[in-house]
């Protein structure tokens, strides 16, 4: 997979974020040296607090890096990234807004017309499942529910990188598995770059083109797993594959260590 | 229902208690009786006397109401979208904050005489600060996250405005307006009690100067029954306004 410098979508250089806190600095990412290129998915795994949502938000422009660059086609990212979506662990909807109102935000934002907006937001709907409850407000739905709402939203103003930050968290395993379908799909035929933070080691192999692996706080990049599964790979049919078996099973390996740490701290209680 | 049967049997003993011990245990004089209240309320009611009295200070309280209300309003969101701003004023609000609107009134008195705008620019005055404050807090309070989504969605100020800070804001502004009825009441009724020839208040010192109770207390239901009004048509309000609150109270709860 040799890709031209020209495709360099994001890159970190010498990356690095201090966060002023009560307690002191908590230096919360450190030396990062990461390129994401035009069209991947990478999926960056690592013990809590390492960094990976630090890394996203820096990529969104919400803030500056403490240390080092972020650039995003090559120029540094200052303010607001409006070529990225973000979407967080809680899932950020307004809740004076229905599901439908909810989605149509940033169709409103960019002046699309009434008719089209109302055949994109329920087009969107159907697409995430949410038929029956396009007249609800957040408050009344289940924490998977808005999750599949922000999706849906995210898909609606159509970025061209997507950064999502434990997207699929709270979902049962076949309404995940159905959306981790969707989204490769769409991220394929549309060509959108995406950013997907997780914590599922499986999840991180299945999606990914690239897998990044971190170190515990502060996060730096430990090991770049290239996932050489076929790029319109079955993700119903990976349990069975080989190549998938051994990607996760070198995944699990290199994120051990931080697990024996874990260990130690039960016996430590 | 149940809560409603023992809330009358409560009020019927009240007022039964009253008429009973009025001119035996204390002198009907002072604390006048159920019966002569309810028959000069009546009086007032039907010779249209109540109404017209009412009205104008309906008109002063409800004019002084949406006055210092929008702004309130107004000036609450402009401050609270303006850190600098803000801040430079902050002693001077704190000044007018801590003084009682009620003891300018004299001073108002002055400035603009005797009539129903005096009392309109004192009501709103009152509540200005109430709407003020509420508001410049729920414009403080909103979630800069929510702020975040919509500027990477490529939203204007304007835009941030309109979805989110004012949508959000909008709990605290109810907030503020329910707490400003009674005071609207307040600012307006002082009004009429310092200097006026009309209004519930007029009526209210009017009735005491002549050495009549019942009139006294007739005036005060007048005041509650509107002051309740006005209360209701709020609640209304609100509900309208927020209706994502309603089916937060509706759901069903779990934790």
């Amino acid at each position: 997979m040799s890709l031209m410098e020209s495709d360099e979508l994001i890159a970190f250089k010498g990356f690095g974020k201090t966060f002023s806190t009560k307690a002191g600095a908590l230096r919360a990412a450190t030396d990062i040296d990461l390129t994401i290129r035009r069209g991947e998915f990478v999926t960056l795994v690592g013990p809590s607090g390492c960094g990976k949502s630090t890394l996203l938000n820096a990529a969104a422009g919400l803030f500056p890096p403490t240390d080092g660059q972020v650039l995003y086609r090559g120029k540094p990212v200052t303010g607001y990234n409006l070529s990225v979506g973000y979407m967080t662990q809680s899932d950020h909807l307004l809740p004076w807004r229905d599901v439908v109102g909810n989605i149509a935000v940033p169709l409103e934002i960019k002046g699309i017309g009434r008719r089209e907006m109302a055949d994109r937001v329920s087009e969107l709907v159907t697409l995430v499942g949410l038929q029956g409850f396009e007249k609800s407000y957040p408050a009344q739905l289940s924490g998977g529910m808005r999750k599949r709402a922000a999706l849906a939203r995210l898909l609606a103003y159509d970025p061209d990188t997507l950064l999502m930050d434990e997207p699929f968290g709270a979902l049962d395993a076949q309404l995940r598995l159905g959306l981790q379908i969707q989204l490769r799909k769409l991220c394929q035929r549309l060509g959108k770059t995406v950013v997907f933070v997780t914590h599922d080691l499986d999840e991180a192999i299945a999606l990914a083109d690239r897998t990044v692996v971190f170190t515990g706080r502060p996060g730096t990049v430990k090991r770049i797993l290239a996932v050489d599964l076929p790029r319109d790979r079955n993700l119903m049919q990976l349990r069975h594959d080989r190549r998938y078996n051994e990607l996760t099973a070198e995944l699990w390996d290199l994120l051990a260590p931080s697990i024996q740490d874990i260990e130690q701290l039960v016996k430590a209680v | 229902m149940r809560i409603w049967l023992v809330r009358l049997a409560l009020l019927a003993v009240f007022l039964g208690a009253w008429q009973i011990t009025s001119g035996w245990l204390f002198s009907a004089f002072f604390i006048s009786s159920p019966s002569a209240v309810a028959t000069i309320f009546w009086k007032w009611l039907v010779s249209g006397r109540l109404f017209y009295h009412a009205g104008i200070t309906v008109v002063e309280a409800f004019s002084g109401f949406v006055l210092g209300g929008v702004a309130g309003m107004a000036v609450g969101i402009g401050l609270g979208r303006s850190r600098t701003l803000a801040d430079i004023l902050d002693p001077f609000i704190m000044i007018f904050y801590s003084l009682p609107k009620i003891a300018l009134a004299p001073l108002f008195v002055l400035w603009f005489g005797i009539g129903i705008d005096m009392k309109i620019i004192l009501t709103a005055t009152v509540v200005f600060f109430l709407v003020f404050l509420n508001t410049f807090t729920g414009v403080r309070n909103v979630s800069r996250e929510l702020i975040a989504i919509l500027r990477l969605m490529g939203a204007s100020d304007r835009q941030v405005l309109t979805k989110v800070i004012l949508p959000s804001a909008v709990a605290w502004v109810f907030a503020g307006l329910r707490l400003s009825v009674p005071y609207a009441l307040i600012g307006a009724i002082v009004g009429e009690l310092i200097a006026a020839n009309q209004g519930l208040g007029y009526l209210l010192s009017d009735a005491s100067g002549q050495f009549n109770t019942a009139g006294v207390f007739a005036a005060l239901l007048a005041i509650v029954l509107l002051a309740m009004t006005l209360n209701l048509i709020v609640r209304i309000l609100e509900k309208l306004a927020m209706p994502w609150l309603q089916e937060q109270d509706q759901r069903e709860f779990s934790i």
